[in-house]
């Protein structure tokens, strides 16, 4: 049994075959403006080792940060008509009020405010507008905006308006009008929940776009396996759920190389540190999952409420540029021209990767041409690296003590084997593609989100466990491995008989067939 | 001397209302948007010591009452309060010569600076609480014996109600309270005015400025990437009672409150403790392993361990790392009459009200 993880990062698309849990082959090759250019190159080059030919693949899983960067960089972005039921409460806070302001120009299309909403007992707040919806919905057709964001106060207890509201927008729009609810995405606290839709409404088209060229890309390289999408919480989601919510693949980059890191070393409670080309990141792992972050999490410098690893990220890596008087190594990169613009590559930028090799710690590219290099100078720039990694890793310790430290990534050589407040520098193979890895070792999980009368609350979270495991199971996950990931329950005291809503989602590895 | 709160004060203010809050009172990030809107169009709030109020000066004091879960959902409108401010002025026939909080802690720190933007009226640096707490009676003015009555009370749906004449605290926050819930479990409230005399002798003074000087310090720590925990206890002259991890939470809206109770289980100095809170908008009493560790009127403050900024009861969820600290009640409530009103008992647990600052 084999499944291909792809990593498509800013720089480079990783793709490794795994089989029965072992990596079998991984490739590393640039990534295109196109995307599927370099995936294509990569099954291609992966298709070439003998252990591929002939495997049957079971699954195709990419782990992506192209619809995070593209909110990070501003690119590539719908404009978006947000349509909020709730008046006349948070009149003054409409939809877009707490963006940045570059942000908000590229994405604000329009905004509707209107009557509706429910209460936190489940009464209406106000009748739902229905003709002040259609009137809102003539207007998105009218403006040419073909994305819709949809907010309703207290929707995820009662999402009846923002449903009315679509189904509006739908009658009224035509077809092809992409819609988003906010039910879909969030929990109590609308502001958030209403970013994380309007977020999802402004990548709808390039979900669309990079989702099909992922497609197109497997197809090319001869592959029938299904595609799959890894999400923020290191599960698989299928590529249809991911072109309606591409915001849940948010924080997978991240996730998926802490992922990889453990299942690469075995090690799953460690600190992880994955240097790249630019930037290096720092997360912790707890029984082989990343540590949750905190609370809100800004993305973009919008605010939002996803789960998100937790992780520091500090301007260091293989392509960072060296200043002398005073020294500086990074944050600026030289980024993916590294191959052109680093010394050792015949380039005239010195690089952090320039310095290894001229200490000799590690041999990329013409040792010859970094020869050049002063050897105290090279000794200062990573004598400087270290010390930035050990405080970024004493940041994000949250108990005193030594550490083990897994290193992955491109620029994993810029670690050194002895740091302060480090018991011990784990390295493995394939770390340069732990990303990938981790795309592939992505997990199966199980959601069940419904209201329980009658039982108590300890039996209503125990009845949900149960339900979400079986679906779990019966998408393919190993018994045996599954953890609950998520439990929330809201009560309902409009209903009768301590009603309460509860949501619980579990997660487990893919069971194999042999198992 | 009026001062000039800057915008820099405003968002100090918003993470120290926060903490003092100790979990309830709404978290101030709306507050802080509106007033940022508010700002932005123009407009300007100025603080006032209580002590430059003359004896009959009336103040309004403000809040918005109710779930905070529920202004998560129905956000505040930055007019709402003012319209409440407005109606009082009505009812009694009086021109206000300020506006102050009815708690300084959680969002309700923030309210009298939109009602005060918007009708051009100073803020006063005290309250009647010193923190949040959930009900009417929990105040200095109760304590004080101060007249409980009228109360303003707004919905943006258009309904206004007063509760006109009570014979008691209790009875004023038993009947606001009623039509709070009816209001949807959030109500925009201009309580009983005070006089100046009245704001001088019963007041929590200064509190306003304590709020923004706690906020000031945790900004400043988490630039330095210093520990924000440690500026608060030292700030607010605190206390580090418990660190650790929360492992569920119980809640339930009842009766227009936030009432449940959230387990930690402990790390670092506290591996294999376990510290369980008690909460009714705000954390009323811990427990450490089963043994009662703090209580009300002590402020218990849950805040993150990294960011140092407060969790409420309405946010906080499984998984936080979290950092107990508990500070200094203010005197007027550790009198008799004081824990009447907000020891232990007032919130129906039979426990002696014991402080953690207490020599032991």
């Amino acid at each position: 049994m084999q499944r291909i993880g792809i990593d498509v990062g800013g720089t480079n698309t990783d793709a490794v075959l795994l089989e029965d849990g072992r990596v079998v082959h991984a490739v590393k090759t640039p990534t295109t403006a196109d995307i599927t250019g370099g995936i294509v190159a990569a099954l291609g080059r992966l298709a070439r080792h003998p252990a591929v030919a002939g495997g049957a693949i079971e699954a195709v899983i990419i782990g992506t940060t192209h619809f995070v960067n593209a909110v990070v960089q501003r690119r590539g972005l719908t404009k978006v008509a947000a349509l909020r039921i709730g008046l006349p409460t948070g009149a003054s806070l409409p939809p877009f009020c707490d963006w940045p302001a570059d942000l908000a120009r590229l994405v604000e299309g329009a905004v509707f405010m209107l009557e509706g909403g429910h209460e936190y007992d489940g009464r209406e707040l106000m009748p739902f507008d229905d003709e002040g919806v259609r009137e809102a919905a003539r207007q998105i057709r009218a403006g040419g905006l073909r994305s819709v964001a949809i907010a309703s106060v207290f929707s995820p207890l009662d999402g009846a308006h923002e449903e009315r509201a679509r189904a509006i927008v739908r009658e009224e729009g035509g077809g092809g009008v992409a819609v988003t609810l906010s039910r879909d995405l969030g929990r109590i606290g609308l502001l958030e929940r209403e970013n994380a839709a309007l977020l999802n409404a402004a990548l709808a088209d390039l979900a669309c776009t990079t989702i099909a060229g992922f497609r197109a890309a497997i197809a090319k390289s001869g592959i029938a396996a299904p595609l799959y999408l890894t999400q923020n919480d290191g599960t698989v989601m299928s590529a249809e759920a991911a072109m309606a919510l591409p915001v849940m693949s948010f924080a997978s980059g991240a996730t998926n190389s802490m992922r990889g890191a453990a299942f690469l070393s075995g090690v799953s409670d460690a600190m992880v540190i994955d240097v790249g080309g630019t930037s290096t990141d720092v997360g912790e792992l707890r029984r082989g999952f990343p540590r949750e972050a905190n609370a809100v999490v800004e993305i973009g410098e919008v605010r939002t409420l996803f789960r998100m690893p937790d992780l520091l990220s500090i301007g260091l890596g293989g392509g960072s540029i060296v200043q002398r008087e005073p020294l500086r190594v990074g944050p600026e990169s030289v980024g993916y021209r590294l191959p052109q613009a680093a010394l050792v590559f015949g380039g005239r930028t010195l690089t952090a990767t320039d310095a290894a090799v001229a200490a000799g710690i590690v041999d990329i590219g013409d040792k010859a041409k970094a020869a050049a290099v002063p050897r105290e100078l090279a000794q200062a720039v990573l004598d400087r690296a270290r010390e930035n990694i050990e405080d970024a890793i004493d940041r994000m310790k949250t108990e005193a003590g030594d550490v083990k430290l897994i290193a992955v990534g491109g620029g994993a050589f810029l670690v050194p084997d002895r740091l302060a407040g480090v018991s011990e520098v784990i390295r493995v193979a394939h770390g340069d593609c732990a990303n990938a890895v981790g795309a592939a070792i992505a997990q199966i999980s199980g959601e069940t989100d419904q209201v329980y009368r009658d039982m108590g609350r300890e039996a209503a979270i125990a009845a949900a466990k149960a339900q979400a495991r079986q679906r779990a199971i019966a998408a393919g996950a190993d018994p045996a491995s599954l953890v609950t990931v998520d439990v929330e329950d809201m009560p309902l005291a409009y209903l009768r008989g301590d009603a309460l809503r509860v949501r619980v989602r579990v997660a487990g590895d893919l069971k194999s067939p042999a198992a | 001397m009026p001062a000039a709160i800057s915008a820099e004060d405003i968002e100090c203010l918003a993470v120290g209302a926060w903490i003092l809050g100790t979990g309830g009172g709404g978290s101030p990030y709306l507050g802080l948007l509106n007033m940022r809107r508010l700002y932005a169009a123009g407009h300007r709030v100025v603080l006032m010591s209580p002590f430059d109020l003359a004896d009959d000066d009336r103040v309004a004091v403000v809040s918005n009452m109710g779930a905070p879960l529920v202004g998560q959902e129905r956000l505040t409108d930055s007019r709402s309060i003012a319209r409440a401010v407005q109606m009082q002025e009505e009812y009694c026939g009086v021109k206000f010569r300020a506006v102050m909080p009815l708690e300084i802690g959680g969002g309700n720190g923030v309210q009298p600076l939109m009602a005060a933007a918007h009708l051009a009226l100073p803020v006063v640096d005290a309250d009647l609480m010193g923190r949040a707490y959930p009900e009417a009676q929990m105040t200095s003015a109760a304590v004080g014996g101060l007249a409980p009555d009228p109360c303003a009370l707004y919905d943006p749906r258009g309904i206004e109600a007063f509760v006109t004449k009570v014979p008691s605290w209790k009875w004023m926050e038993r009947t606001s309270r009623k039509i709070c819930v009816e209001m949807g479990s959030i109500a925009s409230t201009c309580k009983a005015p005070r006089s100046g005399r009245e704001v001088k002798d019963w007041g929590i003074h200064f509190t306003v400025s304590k709020a923004i000087d706690i906020g000031r310090r945790v900004r400043e720590a988490q630039r330095r990437h210093e520990d924000p925990v440690a500026a608060v206890i030292d700030e607010g002259g605190g206390k580090l009672l418990f660190r650790g991890k929360v492992v569920d939470v119980a809640r339930r809206t009842t009766e227009g409150f936030l009432r449940g109770r959230c387990v930690i289980d402990g790390l670092d100095e506290d591996r294999g403790s376990r510290l369980e809170l008690a909460f009714q908008n705000e954390w009323v009493v811990a427990w450490k392993d089963a043994a009662p560790l703090a209580m009300s009127p002590d402020l218990i403050c849950v805040l993150d361990t990294v960011a140092g900024s407060a969790f409420g009861t309405e946010t906080i969820r499984y998984g936080m790392r979290a950092s107990v600290v508990a500070m200094p009640a203010p005197p007027v409530f550790l009198t008799p009459k004081g824990l009447e009103h907000v020891g232990p008992r007032a919130f129906g647990y039979d426990l002696d009200f014991r402080s953690v600052f207490e020599a032991r």
